[in-house]
């Protein structure tokens, strides 16, 4: 079966840094940003973005609906 | 080339949650987003935003709606879709305005079976007003107001809605979920699709209740928060469909 590569976008500026999505990512593709954004939070930021196999779950688990998923093809 | 395969709904304004981070308020605005885009029932949907820390639902929303008094979500939800029975209409409560305030609009809209879909967002506490005992409050838990924790001689017991809705006639669909992990997420969705087919198909009445963590008031980290609802909410208030009606999605 070929590998499924994936991309996301995070919007930073949305985002409350609360970690739902690091945890829900099965290959640990996001981690917390070590910047601030505006709000004062660590937003999230797809730090290992080669490893994403665009599988959707920091999508579904991110309260603030910042993430948008996409799949190369 | 960059095929997209998850985005915003179109049925979600764009406007940020005022939500505490962590709060899973967002989770399950989203999925009724979603579920309204699927139906294609965007144009057509009304609606009726709560008290409690979801009052600006209708803002979040990209559809008409309101505001009800506490509780009375409901009862205004009647009147809309008797007034206008080509829309269709849901509110969204949580346990403060659904289980305390307005357990009389909730029973009776149920009872009478109203072609209305109602999304109940339990946490076990009331979260706008600052982490006081709500009635789902679960036996022995601290609150601002039970800071010895919530007593069963002094405080009574914790509040099974869907056990009490069950027994009513009007019920098309009731199930209780949690959207603690993705694939919880996607059994909300599927839940939260069949208590709104409930209503297109006109059947009755539907409701979901869905556990969600407080992280602000219960005084955790949102992690922290998902692992103690498994552990303390799970066995208290057990998952499952209790009515389903409505059978295939199709």
């Amino acid at each position: 079966m070929p590998k499924v590569k994936g991309y996301i976008e995070i919007d930073q500026e949305r985002c409350k840094g609360c970690g739902l999505c690091i945890k829900a990512c099965p290959t640990k593709v996001i981690d917390f940003s070590e910047s601030f954004n505006s709000k004062g939070y660590h937003p999230a930021e797809a730090k290992y973005l080669d490893r994403c196999i665009a599988c959707g779950f920091c999508y579904r688990m991110c309260p603030d609906v910042c993430i948008t998923v996409y799949r190369e093809e | 080339m960059k095929k997209l395969l998850y985005k915003m709904p179109e049925s979600l304004s764009g406007k940020e949650f005022t939500y505490c981070p962590g709060c899973h308020h967002g989770i399950v605005h989203r999925l009724i987003a979603e579920v309204i885009d699927e139906l294609g029932i965007r144009e057509k949907t009304l609606v009726v935003a709560p008290i409690g820390c979801s009052v600006f639902a209708y803002q979040f929303f990209n559809m008409d709606g309101t505001i009800a008094a506490h509780g009375r979500a409901p009862a205004v939800a009647t009147g809309m879709k008797r007034a206008r029975p080509d829309l269709y209409v849901f509110t969204y409560q949580g346990d403060g305005d659904l289980a305390a305030i307005g357990t009389a609009e909730i029973m009776h809209a149920a009872n009478r079976g109203e072609k209305v879909t109602t999304i109940f967002i339990n946490n076990a506490i009331y979260g706008m007003t600052g982490g006081q005992m709500a009635p789902t409050t679960l036996l022995g838990m601290k609150t601002t107001t039970t800071p010895y924790g919530r007593d069963a001689q002094k405080d009574g017991y914790p509040m099974h809605m869907c056990e009490f809705l069950k027994e009513a006639k009007g019920v098309a669909y009731l199930a209780r979920t949690k959207v603690t992990t993705p694939q919880d997420v996607e059994k909300t969705k599927k839940a939260i699709k069949k208590a709104f087919l409930a209503q297109v198909k006109g059947i009755g009445f539907g409701l979901v209740e869905v556990l969600s963590t407080c992280p602000t008031n219960w005084g955790m980290d949102p992690i922290s928060a998902m692992k103690w609802l498994e552990e303390n909410m799970i066995p208290e208030y057990p998952l499952g469909v209790f009515i389903d009606k409505v059978g295939d999605e199709k």
